[in-house]
């Protein structure tokens, strides 16, 4: 057992770091995010052409890097903590992760060697019932539906919440049959964004750092080879994907609660009241160590499902808890970005509440992030089915 | 990252298993899931039989040097051996404290004459040992030692005076180790002595402490001219700080995931009970439930993460070491709080009279003393900002 980074992990997390701290600071962010596309577009050139992230994991023989899930994960922790703003969550930890679970051989030689020059692209399949109950993203939540015509296949219908889905080039649709309802029916589409009947609306947000988009289909035509697998037999794949995207979100909430904690503690170790810095209070110095033990303990989780979606990816034979892993590091990384996203502005007092500082984008990433894929009490009562549900003996 | 055990350490995990489900077993099978936190009362002397019988089986000090009687066992050997111990349900390991910390003390800082005189007795689970740090007037400031210790030049012995408290197991060992005031003058961590003290002696009265729950796992220990031999200091006279710390920031938390099977089996139970009791549809404990399994998880990969950690060059510890009795301590807690609401108004009705308590039950009691014993939480905290984040202390007020 050796549950800690190898030295290549390291180099890759540690250039990440410096990378970011150069090119993504705040003045970069605040002009990125009020951007109509939300990303530096010739920035996301440079991290594609000098940096080949958005290569990491797809295999050599597509013309990616080859690595796995955990050098991905150290590098999305990295953005989380400097707010990147770019298509890299939407393209890499959706996209691509449909393309690699559910991709036909043909798809993938035709689309990974594409996002590998740089091509955006994300994943649309929720319609406005991943809104209801206070945040629902599985089967449920796909409300498009598909109909023949034909050889071709015709989608229509509403999807709500489709990360980046106002600027990527290319989309993954889930679409279900009329009728159907829950995990049945379910089919997943490669679809070019400017195909005809699709209409993309960007939806101002409150967290500015990342772009959400409804996407309305309206009988848009597409060719049998658009078919991800079989029809209507999608939705254990589009989980996996769901749950992979899942765990990368985890590590970048992880990423911004480590950088909002560090943020503080400096500026506490600063700030001078009752002729001593305010971080000599213990009624600051608690909050602080609060915030520490869940970002060090929300990173074992993290990194634990990284390990799990690397199997996941490559049948490994922890593939089968990865349900399981995505929840436990969505629902506790979701409480923690959050709680210290909250607290920091607290112990920054007055000057926290201003647009000046940069924790009010934390504090909004945060909660943004949270209900992304699913909150923690989604998260929660997903594991408490597999917990508790089922026959008593 | 590699998460798996070798092939090697896992036939090791085979063997560690199959001795246990061999051994626990006749007068030793009720001793299953029995004298953890809360039950140390329980079955003391056959728990004492059961350490003799676990060091007839070579699983005592497993973790030691080969030359001290240990086993040499890696870490991940060490691991295994804990988690499976738990897994079996393998009862409070009464020799723990000289396993855990006398030994490895005496190892590292005692002399020649103090290891051939002490460690075999920890290694046969003959002789069981206490730990005397706490006193009335140091708890959470430890260093506020008041228990003194003067060198008798005619007895050619230390002469020990003082009161601890706190002393688990003090009644059952044969052995304690004291830090005591060598230099009446000095104040705080300095001027300390370590001392390895017979129980049985005139000098020497304990006396159980009655609990929350009713029952006496601590005990206050008081010295009136207790008498410990002239080579039994540790160290020097004033080393006394250095040496009882000496360990922590080697520590690397190879209990932590036998520990953590206990826990695992408790949240079973109460997962169990929910399912039969219809607390499971309550949405409001599912949540609970959920969150309570999502942070047992976390805490197990983050002792992996411990495991695997190479720690400071000074031995210190990494983050995620630093922060994890904070972590346990109160998860612990709230699962105390979580097995009462799940058993609801059933969790008000003893197993007996007068104050008979099911194991739940003496659980939900016993861990508020988790997040006080140990160094608090509150003190933790201080120590996770502190060393982890590098923030400043709080100015100390001058002792009058």
């Amino acid at each position: 057992m050796d549950f800690a980074f190898t030295d290549e992990q390291l180099m890759i997390r540690d250039t990440a770091q410096a990378f970011l701290a150069e090119v993504s600071d705040s003045a970069a962010v605040r002009a990125a995010m009020v951007s109509e596309h939300g990303f530096d577009a010739e920035l996301w050139q440079r991290i594609c052409a000098d940096m080949y992230w958005q290569a990491i994991h797809i295999p050599e023989q597509y013309g990616g890097m080859g690595l796995g899930y955990v050098e991905l994960v150290a590098m999305v922790e990295q953005m989380g903590r400097f707010l990147l703003c770019s298509p890299f969550f939407s393209t890499v930890c959706l996209a691509t992760n449909a393309l690699l679970v559910a991709g036909t051989e043909e798809q993938k030689t035709r689309y990974l060697p594409r996002i590998c020059e740089g091509m955006t692209a994300t994943l649309a399949h929720t319609g406005a019932a991943a809104g209801q109950f206070g945040g629902q993203w599985h089967a449920e939540a796909v409300e498009a539906t598909v109909t023949r015509d034909g050889d071709d296949y015709m989608l229509s219908g509403e999807l709500r919440y489709v990360v980046d889905g106002g600027s990527a080039e290319l989309l993954i649709v889930a679409a279900r049959e009329p009728g159907s309802c829950g995990t049945d029916g379910i089919s997943l589409f490669v679809v070019p964004a400017d195909t005809l009947g699709i209409n993309r609306q960007i939806l101002p947000t409150m967290d500015q750092t990342r772009k959400l988009a409804n996407i309305s289909l309206d009988r848009v035509r597409v060719p049998p080879t658009a078919l991800m697998g079989e029809p209507g037999q999608a939705w254990p794949q589009l989980q996996t994907i769901i749950n992979l995207a899942t765990v990368a979100l985890a590590a970048e909430q992880m990423g911004g609660a480590q950088q909002v904690m560090d943020i503080t503690v400096e500026y506490t170790k600063e700030r001078t009241q009752f002729n001593r810095p305010i971080a000599s209070f213990q009624a600051i110095k608690h909050k602080a160590a609060d915030m520490m033990t869940q970002v060090e303990v929300a990173r074992s989780g993290v990194y634990y499902a990284a390990c799990v979606a690397q199997e996941a990816l490559t049948g490994g034979e922890l593939a089968g808890e990865l349900n399981e892993a995505a929840s436990v590091a969505k629902s506790y990384c979701s409480d923690v970005y959050f709680s210290n996203a909250g607290e920091a502005i607290q112990m920054h007092g007055g000057v926290g509440f201003t647009w000046e500082y940069d924790v009010h984008l934390y504090f909004k990433r945060a909660k943004a992030s949270e209900h992304l894929l699913g909150n923690g009490d989604y998260h929660r009562e997903r594991l408490a089915a597999m917990l508790l549900d089922g026959e008593v003996a | 990252m590699k998460l798996s055990f070798s092939a090697e350490d896992e036939q090791f995990r085979q063997e560690v298993a199959t001795w246990l489900q061999q051994n626990l077993t006749g007068e030793f099978a009720k001793l299953r899931f029995r004298g953890g936190p809360g039950d140390e009362h329980m079955y003391p002397e056959e728990r004492k039989r059961w350490e003799q019988k676990l060091a007839e089986g070579g699983w005592t000090c497993i973790g030691w040097p080969t030359e001290y009687g240990g086993r040499g066992c890696s870490i991940e050997q060490q691991v295994i051996f804990n988690e499976e111990y738990a897994r079996a349900g393998a009862p409070g390991h009464v020799g723990h404290i000289g396993e855990g910390l006398a030994g490895p003390t005496i190892i590292a800082f005692g002399s020649e004459e103090q290891k051939q005189k002490y460690l075999p007795g920890i290694v046969a689970g003959t002789e069981l040992w206490c730990q005397g740090y706490s006193e009335p007037g140091a708890g959470s400031d430890l260093a506020n030692v008041k228990t003194r210790a003067r060198f008798d030049e005619e007895k050619g012995k230390w002469i020990i005076n003082g009161q601890k408290v706190w002393t688990s197991l003090a009644h059952e060992s044969d052995y304690i180790f004291v830090i005591a005031r060598t230099d009446p003058d000095s104040v705080a961590h300095k001027g300390l002595g370590f001392f390895l003290m017979k129980m049985d002696q005139p000098g020497i009265d304990v006396r159980g402490i009655e609990q929350i729950t009713g029952t006496c796992e601590f005990n206050e220990v008081f010295f009136d001219d207790a008498e410990c031999d002239a080579g039994d200091i540790v160290g020097a006279p004033g080393d006394g700080w250095k040496v009882a710390m000496g360990l922590l920031g080697f520590e690397r938390g190879v209990s932590t995931l036998g520990q953590q099977m206990q826990f695992q089996n408790e949240l079973n139970q109460v997962i169990e009970i929910a399912r039969r009791n219809g607390a499971a549809k309550n949405p409001a404990i599912r949540q609970r439930l959920a969150k309570a399994h999502t942070e047992l998880k976390i805490m197990r990969y983050n002792s992996m993460r411990m495991l695997s950690g190479q720690g400071g060059s000074d031995g210190s510890l990494q983050k995620e070491a630093l922060i994890y009795k904070l972590f346990w301590a109160t998860w612990h807690r709230t699962m105390g709080e979580l097995a009462m609401d799940v058993l609801g108004p059933e969790s008000q009705v003893l197993e007996g009279g007068p104050y008979e308590l099911s194991r739940l039950q003496a659980m939900y009691l016993f861990v508020r003393s988790d997040t006080i014993y140990g160094g608090t939480n509150e003190i933790q905290k201080n120590i996770i900002a502190e060393r982890g984040l590098g923030m400043p202390k709080e100015p100390r007020v001058a002792a009058k």
